[in-house]
């Protein structure tokens, strides 16, 4: 593959979409052709999966078949060709937000796993790593009411979608960490400031660059 | 002395796959019933006929199909007209439809004992995705969560025939049942003959796998009908008690 797959995970609020944006800036202003995909943005599939969700309706297996078609979408119309036109792609969230998610949801492991098996194998995949408390009060600033899905209502955790949303992300974190060695996940602490961890990530990609741009200043 | 009204037994359900986790441990009293075969293999008229003599025979009957679901169904005919979709896209599409039906209509009406007569199921959808060139154990894996039907009859009907049926019920070919996505022919009437004699390749393949009981549909709707009707009066009395 001429292009190259960097990856970002992490549960909502733990930075890395910021983290992700400074990147593609960097790229950028290194010349070097971007592109960046969003989880659960495919327009197509946007309009049925907001109408079922908002209905209520999603088992685990049809809000993981969606969000699958979704990725599906993405992967066929641009991470694929951009990559092998050459791209660097940046992909906030990638199969490993659908393990997490499917399997917290009750989705079997090895079957989540099998319908994704299409997807190629990243490069480079961060994982931002904070504590749950962080994450939810970086999330709760100033956002008065929390969706459905996105609290976990549908697992009957709790009545309060806040607390649901806790026990919820506390879930998906326990998954990335079980995830984190056998994915060889890179790890970034994101308690640390935003500038620290972009060093970091920059660091980690210098050797993905090309030859030519990675020995200039 | 009256005799007490026979009824179907309880059962377990069995997977194709690892199934869903909440539905594990269910107890269903229905039966699901599928007819499979290619469009106008006479499908709907044979599930008209069985339906109407089901309930006559005092058993409730649902109607399913595919592209149904209150979800995507819509989705699915809008995005096909719109934009170009992947096949992968469009597989997972359509799986997606196919699993909100099978929790929220086909589950229900078994665990309420009713007799399900399904239009199409999963096989249509494998072997649709298999010809397009997906991955076969990657089409299985995708319906794993799919119960195993009572019965499943493939109505199978020489291309040939088809086509003449296909034309006296719409004058033209479908551009999907003609496989015309895929560039095979130029030629629309070879396209659709290459594509059908392809999906019968990959039904045959899953009639060992999954024991679908090819039913002859080259012969008259009433010659059809009563053997599909004498094949599941004979199932259904076994399993009544």
């Amino acid at each position: 593959m001429e292009g190259k797959l960097i990856v970002v995970e992490g549960i909502d609020g733990s930075g890395k979409s910021t983290q992700i944006h400074l990147l593609e800036k960097w790229l950028n202003y290194k010349g070097i052709s971007v592109f960046k995909s969003e989880w659960n943005s495919s327009e197509m599939v946007k309009e049925i999966t907001s109408k079922g969700k908002k209905k209520g309706l999603l088992t685990p297996t049809t809000f993981s078949l969606l969000h699958a078609t979704d990725f599906a979408d993405r992967y066929e119309r641009n991470i694929l060709p951009l990559l092998r036109a050459g791209y660097f792609v940046l992909a906030d969230r990638y199969v490993f937000t659908a393990f997490v998610r499917d399997i917290v949801r009750g989705c079997n492991p090895d079957w989540v796993r099998k319908v994704y098996d299409f997807a190629i194998k990243p490069d480079l995949v961060f994982y931002f790593k904070v504590p749950v408390d962080i994450a939810v009060d970086r999330i709760l600033v100033g956002r008065p009411k929390l969706k459905y899905y996105e609290a976990g209502m549908d697992l009957n955790l709790s009545n309060d979608p806040y607390e649901s949303y806790r026990i919820f992300q506390g879930r998906i974190i326990d998954q990335y960490d079980s995830m984190a060695v056998p994915e060889s996940f890179t790890v970034i602490d994101g308690t640390l400031s935003i500038e620290e961890q972009q060093r970091t990530v920059r660091k980690m990609i210098m050797p993905l660059l090309p030859h030519m741009i990675s020995s200039r200043k | 002395m009256k005799l007490k009204q026979k009824e179907l037994r309880d059962r377990t359900v069995e997977f194709y796959g690892h199934g869903i986790k909440h539905l594990q441990d269910i107890e269903i009293k229905g039966r699901l019933i599928v007819i499979e075969g290619p469009d106008a293999s006479g499908r709907s008229t044979q599930i008209e006929k069985i339906t109407t003599r089901l309930e006559a025979n005092g058993h409730a009957v649902l109607n399913t199909g595919l592209k149904r679901s209150e979800l995507v169904s819509k989705g699915i005919l809008e995005a096909k007209q719109h934009y170009d979709l992947g096949r992968k896209t469009l597989a997972l599409f359509y799986a997606a439809d196919f699993a909100d039906q099978f929790e929220y209509k086909i589950i229900p009406a078994l665990q309420a004992g009713y007799i399900v007569l399904a239009d199409r199921y999963i096989y249509t959808l494998i072997a649709r995705n298999v010809v397009r060139g997906l991955d076969r154990r990657w089409c299985h894996n995708l319906y794993g969560f799919a119960i195993k039907p009572d019965l499943v009859f493939y109505l199978e009907v020489e291309p040939s025939v088809l086509i003449h049926r296909v034309f006296q019920k719409n004058l033209s070919l479908d551009h999907y049942e003609s496989g015309a996505d895929i560039g095979l022919s130029n030629d629309m009437y070879e396209s659709f003959l290459i594509y059908q004699n392809q999906i019968r390749r990959e039904f045959q393949l899953m009639q060992k796998r999954y024991g679908l009981i090819p039913v002859n549909g080259n012969r008259t709707i009433a010659e059809i009908n009563s053997d599909l009707q004498n094949r599941i009066d004979q199932y259904l009395n076994k399993v009544m008690r």
